[in-house]
């Protein structure tokens, strides 16, 4: 295998984003990423993205930002209709195949325009489930209730999870949702869909994130301290809900074994938990321990862009770890409804 | 300029129609005859709603008995602000339910008044929509079962017409944005004024503007360059067959690739106010613009092009888009 690193991270999360398009306003991201280690768009040599037609509203949306990058003359290039993270997963794989030494991968994803429950209820299986409309927070409190009323987490657990989100999401000026609230407060909270309350919500953002990767040497002249991918694996559950079990990941936790997640100690985890619930099933599943700090940034909880999310947990891990905050940290990413699929990557210092 | 965000509404269908197989197809068949229908897997069990394949081991699976119409709820929320197309347009719980003889659950509606009325374990039966077509919604959704009700299980149906394929349209609503540079490209168009962008590296102007220079891969605002409303066709074709979407055409007409001078990329424009057949690459055009009352924040204020008359275009640059080869990637 070809050590990878992540060398270079910029990200915008805003709660609506309706003045630029999405191709101007990541723009001046992939700029920003590329200016931070010196590298022109022909001097990459791939280039990965992730977006969704479906929040855009839009088919083959991804070509507007594919101009963005500047791909003149023609570049190497692809794209995911999913989070980033798979984008990320894909150039790790390019980078592997040793063809190429640099990658650039970006995502985004504008979820004000449309309805994003709605969007989100597309997803579901097209015979049975979709035809009902269900959104995304119905689907998702159906799996909290199973997980309070057979006792896997509490509500004051729950609480605990969404009041530290906001506490750390203080100091992180890409948050949406970072006013202090205590857990009482929290608890005495109306239900938003019972049992989830507002604050076990992901705060919806509008953004994208852009990621530099760069292998073996190369990622050591860009970067002073670059943050390894020691190991990334990607699971899926299955789609039909009435066969899961919804109180646990079981995609998570493979693919947290597969990328050696327990083989040492974990200072950061950025885990893409978009209800507190997904925190409490990721952080078992991932068999993450009380010297693990969750979610220093407060989390997709505190800001949740679409599509960009996953990507967003890499690079907030990968930033703590160049900055030496951190020698060794777990980044995941999810999609589908209940954390059906997730990716897992674990970044190191050294 | 005004700050304030241009919006348009723009609402996204697909009319899909949906193949359903021999396992999904009889489930609905059995819908539209009043029966539910579940699938055995290879350990005995049996799910419902059913799948052609076992999703935890990949069996194929093709072995349908009835189940009951009463089952348990196994989980719930509410809902207390139904969107249009959900089971039931007041207030309602969603829930997993088991049907007794299945093992798996299903999702869908239950109404009752409030959420208080709901708890895991309660007994619902299903109620059937009157008119059915063999869909999911011929479940109309579940009430509250009273503890006698059983919801014996129907009979496989047979000698009926097999549901083949299913309706599951798509219908999304968006309100659409343009962004920065489309902004000031729309505005300009209602003073009849034609914006586009200029590339900060090569000087090149692209025109519609999308804010950014794919030569470059920088952004081109805040400034955009004025054109104007003359130019040369680079190409164009005759259209001689009808086009359903466009029943303001009649043919024959002409579609032109539209060079404004002092862009360095064309555009599609209509050719007006000439015979198809006289249209030819150089000729020099000039907008037709909508009368001045009519003029809107919008690229159809440009009707067509019409010849001005002028000495043809010597066109003998075809590669004004590109840049000399950069250093290779790493």
């Amino acid at each position: 295998m070809r050590d990878v690193a992540v060398v270079a991270f910029a990200q915008r999360q805003e709660s609506k984003i309706n003045t630029e398009s999405e191709v101007e306003f990541m723009v001046p991201l992939m700029n920003e990423a590329k200016d931070a280690v010196g590298l022109t768009q022909q001097q990459i040599g791939f280039t990965c993205s992730g977006s969704s037609d479906f929040l855009a509203g839009q088919a083959f949306s991804f070509v507007m930002t594919i101009d963005g990058t500047g791909p003149v003359p023609p570049i190497s290039e692809s794209h995911v209709e999913q989070d980033g993270a798979w984008a990320l997963y894909e150039a790790w794989v390019k980078l592997q195949c040793g063809e190429v030494d640099t990658a650039l991968v970006y995502s985004y994803g504008k979820s004000s325009p449309g309805s994003l429950r709605d969007v989100l209820a597309t997803q579901m299986d097209p015979y049975y489930v979709a035809p009902l409309w269900p959104d995304a927070f119905a689907i998702e409190a159906l799996a909290a209730r199973l997980l309070l009323e057979r006792g896997v987490v509490s509500e004051q657990q729950l609480a605990e999870i969404a009041s530290r989100s906001r506490e750390h999401a203080a100091s992180n000026p890409h948050a949406i949702r970072k006013t202090p609230k205590s857990v009482a407060d929290i608890l005495a909270e109306d239900y938003a869909m019972a049992p989830l309350r507002p604050s076990d919500l992901p705060a919806s953002a509008d953004g994208g994130a852009v990621v530099v990767l760069a292998a073996g040497a190369r990622a050591q002249e860009l970067c002073e301290r670059p943050a390894w991918i020691r190991g990334i694996d990607h699971r899926s559950d299955a789609h039909t809900l009435g066969v899961r079990n919804l109180t646990q990941s079981m995609s998570a936790r493979i693919a947290a074994e597969k990328a050696g997640v327990g083989t040492d100690k974990i200072d950061i985890a950025e885990l893409h938990a978009p209800f507190s619930t997904s925190e409490a099933v990721l952080t078992t599943a991932l068999g993450l321990g009380d010297d693990t700090v969750i979610n220093p940034s407060g989390g997709a909880q505190a800001a949740h862009t679409m599509m960009a999310s996953g990507l967003i947990r890499i690079g907030e891990a990968a930033q703590r770890i160049s900055r030496g905050d951190a020698d060794r940290a777990v980044a995941t990413a999810t999609s589908g409804p209940c954390l059906q699929q997730n990716l897992v990557a674990v970044l190191e210092g050294e | 300029m005004s700050d304030e965000v241009l919006t348009a509404p723009l609402v996204l269908e697909y009319p899909f129609t949906r193949t359903t197989g021999p396992v999904i197809g009889a489930f609905l068949t059995g819908l539209r005859e009043g029966v539910v229908l579940g699938v055995k897997r290879t350990d005995g069990s049996v799910m419902c709603p059913p799948l052609e394949y076992d999703p935890i081991t990949s069996e194929s699976l093709s072995e349908l008995v009835p189940v009951s119409t009463v089952g348990t709820v196994q989980t719930w929320t509410w809902n207390g602000d139904p969107r249009p197309q959900q089971p039931f347009s007041q207030p309602f719980a969603w829930a997993m339910i088991t049907l007794d003889g299945a093992d798996t659950p299903m999702l869908h509606g239950v109404m009752v008044d409030g959420p208080d009325q709901m708890t895991t374990g309660m007994r619902v039966e299903l109620v059937w929509r009157a008119e059915r077509e063999g869909h999911i919604t011929d479940i109309a959704g579940f009430l509250p079962a009273v503890d006698s009700a059983t919801g014996e299980p129907g009979a496989l149906p047979e000698g009926v017409e097999e549901v083949r394929s299913v309706r599951t349209p798509i219908r999304m609503e968006y309100t659409y944005t343009p962004g920065r540079a489309l902004s000031q490209y729309l505005r300009a168009m209602k003073d009849k004024r034609i914006l586009g962008d200029q590339c900060p590296d090569t000087g090149q102007v692209f025109v519609p503007p999308r804010g950014v220079s794919s030569i470059a891969g920088k952004s081109t605002l805040p400034d955009l360059v004025e054109l104007p409303d003359t130019g040369y066709i680079e190409s164009f074709n005759i259209t001689r067959v009808p086009i359903k979407m466009r029943p303001d055409l009649t043919p024959p007409y002409v579609s032109a690739w539209i060079v404004l001078d002092g862009a360095s990329v064309g555009f599609m424009g209509l050719g007006m106010n000439v015979e198809p057949e006289e249209v030819r690459v150089g000729m020099r055009v000039r907008a037709v613009w909508k009368p001045d009352d009519e003029l809107e924040m919008s690229a159809q204020n440009i009707l067509g092009w019409e010849p001005t008359g002028e000495a043809d275009e010597v066109i003998d640059d075809y590669s004004r888009v590109g840049r000399p080869q950069r250093e290779g990637a790493s």
